[in-house]
């Protein structure tokens, strides 16, 4: 299958601006096709639904036709599958249960559609006083055990299978209300639905337009589990005794079967064969299609980043042919960190690996700020993380060395990070800013907590010993009331506050070398100012390395001693702060100055001479 | 808390009027010819008037919920139209049978569910594939049609268990081990696959997550990281999923009964639906709606103690 996806994927799709929803479909649907398992459930479920659409023609007997004198008979030539105890032709009954089994499925999840589907729309469409009620109503619906609410309804209107179904789609609806109120919610406020509302479209075409394309491949893996449901819930009500009778249908048929389960087991086999193969389809078809639309976001993203990794790989060529791979020289040991011709790729299916850091050289000493500077996909954070030994599992160091202190993290040839060397760094001696604060910190445990545990793991302290220098911390790096903080959860502190605890995490076991990865990005400009203040401070009073990883060439000015220019997963170009802001050679750099907005005069746009100026 | 705990009550009690309310009228639809099937065929039409007269049939279905209302809160229920035994009594001596099934299932679903699930999401590779088939399996074959497999081979074929229960009030513990584990083999296999499914993509969403990334920076060990912050970032969603068993399987519990012939509320809800008896099914669908709400308190609480966010709000 994913042999598949790689070749669609250099296909280029026609059209994939504008009209999202018919692109979409249809390259779903081409995806489904190839996909074996989805199309092996689709060929069982049509087999399934033609032999239960001609029943009536296929069966060689009636449903309830009894020959007395030929009960629980084995396979013949007459009765293909036997017959039960009271003579009736397997093969016919399962027929006609197909038709009653799959007919009912039908009606449950039409009626739970019809429900759930319009409610969902208004409720996310609307919200208001209709969503609160409506999701008072599901939260009741979905604590109703399905199965008594049917005893109840059958109690009340008799042995009716159509009834039941009627109530148990009801009983169901709320697994479409909340997938399109959600869908609806989240599309609601984009772009195109405002644009269209601006258009002059009514109300109910916006819906019908856009947002039923977004919420129409969801509902029918939602339909496929619903079938499933439906077929097993009416099965067992007929199993119980409590269906009608008269009709043949799989549950009655597995009881009947159940009854002479002494003398002819294998009228058990049969019906629940049927009935596994049939919900086995739809729960395959439904997995099928979710595949299928979650390998349409790969590639989507994928095609993306390729075409940066092409670029790359064509750019790197032409270098890699004057340059050759170097072993790491000697006496570069008083380096803190010490880059070789790294390179950090990701293995694809079709065996190659694309290459997202392509042979980046460049090193820290201690108490100097690098800053590595880049446009977002140009491979800084995936060398900051390759330091850190914090690259996903997907990732394969491709070539090159990276030396911290003198020894190897990664040695030439290896193509991991070794675990086991950073394990004794991580958190000790290198350590990691990240960039949102918010999301790095754990929302379930204090924030105290957080700071205390890594102290009392690394430096091997105890617990109130950690806690007083937490307290420390806190006030080191600029919280008023660290009493406050060190009891608060994450989500009760602003975002500029969470990344000061953040960094008062990061210099609590006083590292050598710490790694920023754009530690303002996420932050208030007004906070920015302040964070990078704080890091500048902290860094002349530790003397430690820092690793700056940032898009912003003024924050570089600000804080780095020297910088490194990443595009495309390469170095561009390397130097002390002043020399590259002053005189940068390659033209990349000369844009990436151009695009600051600092002190730029009104509507000039990118013009390299008179940013490079401004910007001094 | 407590304000917390008296809300969520307030409203289990207006959700189980609500029900109590809608199945009284349900069941009133049925209840014309009820005296009739009570009595017979045989019977004058003055033995089905008098009948009517005793059950309160003869009044206004007002009337009749009200004094069903008055006596529930007393803790009477009522009893059968049919038997005459008393509702409350019925649930109290089969409650035990068919609970003890659902919460052993239900634990133990928890434990192996959670123990695949995150060996599913942690080494991925062969174990996470024979979970997602395991997966589909499950999902394609209802837990009764497992529980008359189980019944036919183990039970009938083999002979390593009992095929029909042997509870009765004097039964021994081995008598109840022996008849109970096969019904909750089949009451909890859907539940592991299913909630295995569900805990696996809950950790694999957690350990994506930035603070896993900036623990390990911080030289927090792996396990710590996995059992202390992922395990119980995820437990919320892997709540949710077990109510949704749970509730479910509050119904597939009756079915499987009636296969392992256990002196349950299963029986007794199918025989009630098939003759249309009001009390017991009444009796039957608020117990089953009281113990939802109650788990769903549970779970409320559970998520609440898990989650400070949701605590504060």
């Amino acid at each position: 299958m994913s042999e598949s996806v790689e070749t669609s994927a250099l296909t280029p799709l026609p059209g994939t601006t504008g009209q999202t929803g018919t692109v979409v479909r249809s390259t779903v649907l081409k995806r489904l096709f190839k996909n074996p398992l989805g199309i092996l459930s689709m060929i069982i479920l049509l087999t399934m639904g033609l032999l239960a659409a001609f029943a009536d023609v296929l069966a060689p007997f009636e449903e309830n036709f009894a020959n007395i004198s030929k009960t629980l008979a084995a396979p013949d030539s007459v009765n293909i599958l036997g017959t039960d105890s009271s003579g009736r032709d397997v093969w016919s009954r399962l027929l006609f249960g197909a038709q009653l089994t799959l007919l009912s499925a039908l009606l449950c999840a039409a009626v739970a559609i019809v429900i759930g589907l319009p409610a969902g729309l208004i409720a996310g469409y609307y919200a208001g006083k209709f969503e609160a009620m409506s999701n008072w109503v599901v939260s009741i619906l979905m604590s109703l055990p399905g199965l008594i609410v049917l005893l109840t309804v059958r109690a009340a209107f008799g042995p009716s299978v159509w009834i039941a179904m009627l109530f148990l789609g009801i009983l169901l609806s709320p697994s479409y209300f909340r997938l399109t109120r959600s869908a609806v919610q989240s599309v609601r406020n984009e772009l195109y639905v405002d644009a269209a509302r601006v258009s002059g479209l009514s109300d109910l075409s916006i819906i019908t337009r856009h947002i039923f394309s977004v919420v129409r491949a969801p509902i029918i893996i939602q339909t496929a589990a619903i079938a499933g449901v439906a077929i097993a819930i009416q099965s067992g009500l007929e199993f119980l005794g409590l269906g009608d009778p008269s009709k043949a249908s799989w549950g009655v048929m597995l009881s009947e079967g159940f009854k002479n389960v002494y003398l002819t087991p294998s009228l058990l086999f049969w019906p629940a064969f049927a009935m596994a193969l049939t919900i086995g389809a739809l729960v395959l078809l439904g997995n099928a299609i979710r595949d299928a639309l979650e390998d349409q976001e790969k590639i989507k993203h994928r095609r993306k980043k390729a075409h940066e990794a092409e670029d790359a790989a064509s750019a790197s060529a032409a270098k890699a042919a004057s340059k050759t791979v170097a072993a790491v020289e000697a006496g570069t040991e008083h380096h803190l960190v010490k880059v070789t011709n790294l390179g950090v790729g990701y293995p694809q299916a079709d065996g190659s690996v694309k290459k997202v850091v392509d042979d980046v050289s460049f090193h820290v000493d201690r108490g100097e700020i690098l800053g590595i500077v880049g446009e977002s996909g140009s491979g800084k954070s995936q060398t900051a993380f390759s330091i850190l030994g914090l690259l996903p599992d997907t990732a394969r160091i491709v070539g090159g060395a990276i030396q911290f202190d003198g020894n190897y993290t990664v040695a030439p040839g290896e193509d991991n990070v070794s675990q086991e060397r950073l394990s004794k760094l991580r958190g000790k001696r290198i350590s990691y800013i990240p960039q949102e604060p918010m999301s790095n910190l754990d929302p379930a445990f204090t924030i105290g907590y957080q700071l205390v545990t890594p102290m009392v793991r690394v430096l091997g302290i105890s617990k109130s010993e950690a806690t007083k220098r937490a307290m420390k911390l806190l006030s080191d790096v600029g919280i008023v009331n660290p009493d406050r903080t060190f009891k608060a959860y994450p989500h009760e502190v602003s975002g500029g506050m969470a990344q000061r605890v953040l960094i008062a995490g990061a210099i609590s076991c006083e590292p050598d070398l710490i790694i920023a990865d754009e530690p303002t990005t996420a932050l208030d400009v007004t906070v920015q100012a302040d964070v990078l203040d704080l890091i500048r401070d902290l860094q002349r009073r530790l003397g430690v390395g820092v690793i700056l990883v940032t898009h912003n060439f003024g924050v570089v000015a600000d804080l780095c001693d020297r910088v490194v220019v990443m595009q495309n997963g390469r170095l561009v170009e390397e130097g002390p702060v002043r020399d590259i802001l002053r005189e940068p050679e390659e033209r990349y750099t000369q844009t990436l100055l151009a695009s600051m907005l600092e002190g730029k005069e009104p509507m000039s746009m990118l013009v390299p001479s008179s940013a490079k100026e401004n910007v001094l | 808390m407590i304000t917390f705990i008296l809300k969520r009550l307030g409203s289990g009690i207006v959700v189980l009027f609500a029900v109590s309310i809608l199945v009284f009228s349900l069941l009133y639809v049925s209840s014309g010819s009820i005296a009739r099937n009570i009595v017979g065929d045989q019977a004058t039409p003055e033995q089905v008037a008098l009948k009517e007269t005793e059950l309160g049939l003869d009044q206004p279905i007002l009337t009749r919920y009200l004094d069903w209302v008055v006596n529930a809160l007393q803790g009477d229920l009522g009893a059968s139209w049919f038997t005459s035994e008393p509702v409350a009594d019925a649930l109290a001596t089969r409650i035990p049978v068919t609970m003890t099934m659902v919460v052993a299932a239900m634990l133990l679903i928890s434990i192996i569910a959670t123990l695949i699930g995150v060996a599913a999401a942690v080494k991925r590779g062969w174990v996470d594939r024979t979970v997602q088939v395991g997966a589909i399996i499950g999902d394609s074959i209802p837990g009764f049609v497992i529980g008359i497999i189980l019944v036919t081979i183990l039970a009938i074929q083999m002979g390593l268990f009992p095929a029909t229960s042997t509870i009765s009030p004097g039964a021994g513990a081995d008598a109840w081990v022996l008849s109970l584990t096969l019904p909750v083999i089949a009451l909890l296999i859907n539940g592991v696959t299913g909630g295995a499914q569900q805990i696996r993509s809950a950790v694999i969403k957690q350990l994506e997550r930035d603070y896993v990334r900036t623990l390990r920076s911080r030289g927090i060990q792996e396990r710590e990281i996995l059992f202390k912050h992922v395990l119980r970032s995820a437990a919320p969603a892997g709540l949710t999923v077990l109510s949704l068993q749970l509730i479910g399987m509050l119904g597939g519990v009756v079915i499987i009964e009636q296969i392992f012939a256990l002196p349950g509320m299963g029986p007794l809800a199918v025989a009630a639906t098939g003759q249309s008896d009001q009390p017991v099914v009444m009796g039957v669908v608020m117990y089953t709606v009281a113990v939802v709400i109650f788990v769903n308190l549970i779970v409320d609480l559970l998520n609440g103690w898990l989650n400070p966010k949701v605590r504060a709000s």
